[in-house]
């Protein structure tokens, strides 16, 4: 099923041949519309006429948050307020508050681009779609709003909060689609436990639509197993609208509609684009949005993309699982190393607790050294000591084949290591640069 | 067949005080004791009068802490006792992974074995008449 299958399996050169036509457009526009945008453009010694096909891309400067933070609250929308109908605005946790803007038509593409992702997924007119992500400033409730009511499903806007609620009316209503962060739903499987209600038995849920959070392939994993749903994964942020593209069925990746979107992939250091299959941060420039336009905005998402065709027919490139932020980002003998990579072979191995620390340190003859510790669980063998060097040596081997450089495991007393509220510091960089 | 007390340590000072603070505290007395080390780390194996209570206080305490059956033969504590058995497990093609010893009033020279085949070992050891199947006070 396809929302628009006319669109969504376009070829590469139809799609492409599109972005250029777009890009242009856009780039004549914001250096038009946009005192910021040309600006931008002068100090980058790049001239609208510059670019004349998806090649020169990279010339164009890249976006970032701090520009929206600078410019705070209008500074970079493109159209007069009279033609902005509506706000939202980040909650600022990680610095100033950011507020973005929309026309009608952003709305209308918006509601285009998450209708398709949801078809993509499954959902049609005959589901009751609990959408408990928030409403309000935050983009995630009214996003699947829109898109849910567009596609005909029956919507439950309950918003976020209030658990006992939530499971009274997954049940009563006979709710088959949730829309909510992969933790809350977590909290809600084992609250409607405490109830009394089984989700798997009890209730008519058959999919999730999670994010707005990192998580992990373990997470979906626990989530499946304790409530028989499907969970699906869902990409967007506020600054590219809001929820905007989700896996399909065959959940080998996420769809980015490219007649709406450029995406590419960069290194996080130097800013040039990587090739196909290697990750990197996921830039994005929006080519049909309006009010706040964004030329190759970093979405400081570390990713990687495939764009050949795929199972569910559609053509448009994926996105692969987040697999961290570019700030945490390490660079351990020129090799881009991710935190959660290490996090996620750590999860897979049962003599390991999940608490762990990543040290640096820098050898005299100028090599880099990266030790992880990591406690040991109650399922380890500790009768000889090649027991915990073959673990040990084990953990090493798969790091290595993730990560494509070697660490020393050194593996600790559990309860050990520090614990962390909040934010986790795991990384202990002692290298002298 | 004995039970001991193995627990992983880090290569660390005081955390062995750490260890033995615990038995202290719990008023157990440590029969037989060993480490063997590598490098970031050791492992204690040890040999107590009250088992389970030791276990439950290291565990408690947080450390990594595992019970495994071992054989322990009682023999004679002279010249050539642990020269016998060892000959009679090598004849056999049974490979010692390791093995620590010793002596008490209460018993004569006990000696604890890891080994790679325990069912053969014990036959061995049954044979010579050396195989320990009492407990340890």
């Amino acid at each position: 099923m396809y929302w628009n299958p006319a669109i969504e399996r376009l070829s590469g050169e139809e799609l492409e041949e599109i972005q250029e036509r777009r890009l242009r457009a856009l780039v004549n526009t914001v250096y038009e519309y946009s005192p910021f945008y040309r600006r931008r453009f002068k100090d980058a010694g790049v001239h609208p006429s510059d670019i004349k096909s998806l090649n020169d891309l990279s010339k164009l400067p890249f976006t970032k948050k701090q520009d929206l933070r600078n410019n705070y609250p209008f500074g970079m929308f493109c159209v007069p307020l009279s033609q902005v109908v509506r706000f939202h605005a980040s909650s600022g946790t990680t610095g100033k508050p950011t507020v973005v803007g929309y026309t009608a038509n952003d709305i209308r593409n918006w509601v285009e681009s998450l209708c398709r992702a949801l078809v993509s997924c499954g959902v049609s007119s005959k589901d009751i779609m609990q959408i408990a992500y928030g409403y309000g400033l935050f983009t995630g409730g009214l996003g699947f709003h829109y898109a849910a009511e567009r596609l005909g499903s029956t919507v439950v806007p309950i918003s976020a909060g209030n658990t006992a609620r939530q499971v009274e009316l997954m049940k009563d209503l006979g709710t088959t689609v949730i829309a909510c962060t992969p933790s809350y739903m977590l909290y809600l499987s084992e609250y409607a436990a405490e109830m009394g209600v089984d989700i798997a038995n009890d209730t008519n849920l058959r999919a999730g639509i999670f994010g707005a959070e990192p998580w992990s392939e373990e997470t979906r994993k626990r989530i499946e197993e304790k409530t028989g749903i499907v969970a699906y994964d869902v990409y967007g942020t506020s600054e590219l609208s809001g929820p905007l593209f989700t896996e399909c069925t065959e959940r080998s990746g996420i769809h980015i509609w490219a007649d709406m979107f450029i995406a590419e992939i960069v290194d996080p250091e130097t800013g040039e684009q990587v090739g196909e299959g290697e990750k990197g941060e996921l830039v994005v420039t929006t080519i049909t949005k309006e009010a706040l336009p964004l030329i190759r905005w970093r979405t400081g998402d570390i990713t990687y993309m495939e764009s050949d065709k795929c199972g569910c027919g559609r053509t448009h490139p994926r996105i692969m699982r987040i697999l961290g932020r570019a700030d945490d980002m390490l660079i351990v003998r020129g090799v881009n190393v991710f935190p959660s990579q290490i996090e996620h072979v750590l999860l897979q191995i049962p003599e390991v607790g999940e608490h762990y620390m990543i040290i640096l340190d820098r050898r005299d003859d100028g090599l880099d050294e990266m030790t992880i510790q990591v406690e040991l669980s109650d399922r380890v063998s500790i009768d000889t000591t090649s027991d915990i060097l073959n673990l040990e040596r084990k953990i090493a081997e798969k790091l290595k084949s993730v990560l494509n450089v070697w660490a020393k495991v050194e593996v600790v007393n559990p309860g050990t290591l520090q614990r962390f509220e909040g934010k986790a510091k795991r990384v202990i960089d002692k290298r002298k640069i | 067949m004995i039970k001991q007390i193995s627990v992983f340590v880090e290569n660390k000072p005081g955390r062995l005080a750490a260890i033995t603070e615990k038995l202290y505290e719990n008023n157990i007395n440590i029969r037989a004791f060993t480490i063997a080390e590598a490098g970031d780390f050791g492992i204690i194996r040890m040999v107590v009068d009250r088992t389970e209570e030791a276990y439950t206080a290291l565990k408690e305490a947080g450390f990594t802490v595992r019970l495994t059956n071992v054989i322990a033969v009682e023999v004679e504590d002279e010249p050539g006792s642990l020269h016998k058995i060892a000959k009679a497990l090598g004849d056999a093609g049974i490979n010692i992974e390791y093995v620590y010893a010793f002596t008490s009033e209460e018993h004569k020279a006990l000696i604890i074995f890891r080994v790679s085949d325990e069912e053969r070992a014990k036959n061995v050891l049954e044979n010579l008449g050396v195989l320990f199947k009492g407990e340890i006070k």
